[in-house]
């Protein structure tokens, strides 16, 4: 499970009823940090343990619920070179290419979007991360080098600022 | 402060996904992990505290949650760049914004309740800055393989 490239985007959505997203509301900053946490978090939202825990396998399932887990905060583990590499390529090849690049086990994000020529003829975006901005940027020549003649052009957009940082607040 | 050693470590390397579903999941993920639930419980509440973690548990895909989210860029002149900064994450949509070097020297994230709200918010700010804004959502996301090594 580690590096498969295999494409999000092909499962159908879950529809979201209320109590979805009650759970939803209830999770979002994490889980209760007790021995039985679904159990909490149904008494919270008035419905049984095993309630909250077939409705989270099906937002599991159909990629609502991303992963479970720890969220690290990667400066706090040294990765202090994070680049938003981005890169031209031929619209034909970007979703093979895509899935390589995303396999990359010092990617963390992988898109395509749309260009904006001529200011931006950018269609494939890959974040980096290093310890340090060199390590960072050696991994953008990684890239390149992979790419070969099918990377028409790169960039490597450090971040200078972080101007606001709220995060997500996904649930009505 | 603390320092992390060798079993934070694990716990960060192990548990970056697949905890389980089950009523008991942290004795689950401790046995895997071989040490005991409420150590387990223990160094997560202070890997929380020290900002180690920000956070554990579900992480949700907005999209597929019914809303709305976008990337979006603009070209903001260097002696506007403070004011245009606040006039942007004045809106409550605005969720991450980050100055980069380029041309481009503004990134921000907007999420939405509804899909049709990106447009809009976009539209606000690019009549009160009079700038033009770069859309650029997701046509594709790939699967990533990366967690972070502690």
């Amino acid at each position: 499970m580690m590096a498969a490239a295999a494409i999000l985007g092909g499962t159908r959505p879950l529809v979201l009823d209320g109590i979805d997203r009650a759970i939803v509301r209830a999770t979002q900053a994490g889980l209760p940090l007790t021995a039985a946490p679904y159990r909490a978090i149904g008494e919270a939202v008035g419905i049984s343990e095993a309630e909250v825990i077939r409705r989270m396998t099906a937002m599991l399932e159909h990629g609502v619920i991303r992963r479970i887990g720890a969220v690290p905060n990667h400066y706090r583990l040294g990765y202090r070179g994070n680049a938003m590499s981005v890169w031209d390529v031929s619209n034909d090849r970007v979703e093979a290419i895509g899935e390589k690049i995303g396999a990359l086990d010092f990617v963390s994000h992988c898109y395509w979007r749309p260009r904006h020529p001529p200011l931006w003829p950018y269609n494939l975006f890959a974040m980096v991360h290093g310890r340090t901005r060199d390590e960072a940027m050696e991994k953008v020549a990684r890239i390149a080098e992979i790419l070969g003649t099918e990377d028409r052009g790169h960039d490597a957009l450090l971040s200078s600022r972080i101007l606001k940082k709220t995060g997500l607040r996904i649930a009505g | 402060m603390h320092e992390i050693d060798a079993v934070d470590r694990r716990i960060i390397n192990e548990l970056q996904g697949g905890f389980p579903l089950s009523p008991r999941p942290y004795a689950e993920a401790a046995e895997r992990l071989e040490m005991d639930e409420g150590e387990l419980i223990e160094r997560l509440q202070r890997l929380l505290d020290d900002g180690v973690l920000t956070r554990f548990g579900p992480m949700y895909h907005a999209e597929r949650m019914g809303g709305g989210l976008t990337l979006a860029a603009m070209q903001v002149p260097e002696d506007r760049f403070e004011a245009v900064a606040e006039q942007v994450n004045a809106h409550p949509e605005v969720a991450h914004n980050y100055a980069r070097d380029h041309v481009l020297n503004m990134w921000f994230v907007v999420a939405t309740d509804r899909p049709d709200a990106i447009g809009e918010t976009l539209k606000a700010i690019a009549a009160e800055t009079g700038l033009e804004v770069f859309d650029m959502p997701k046509l594709r996301e790939f699967f990533v393989g990366l967690r972070f090594e502690a």
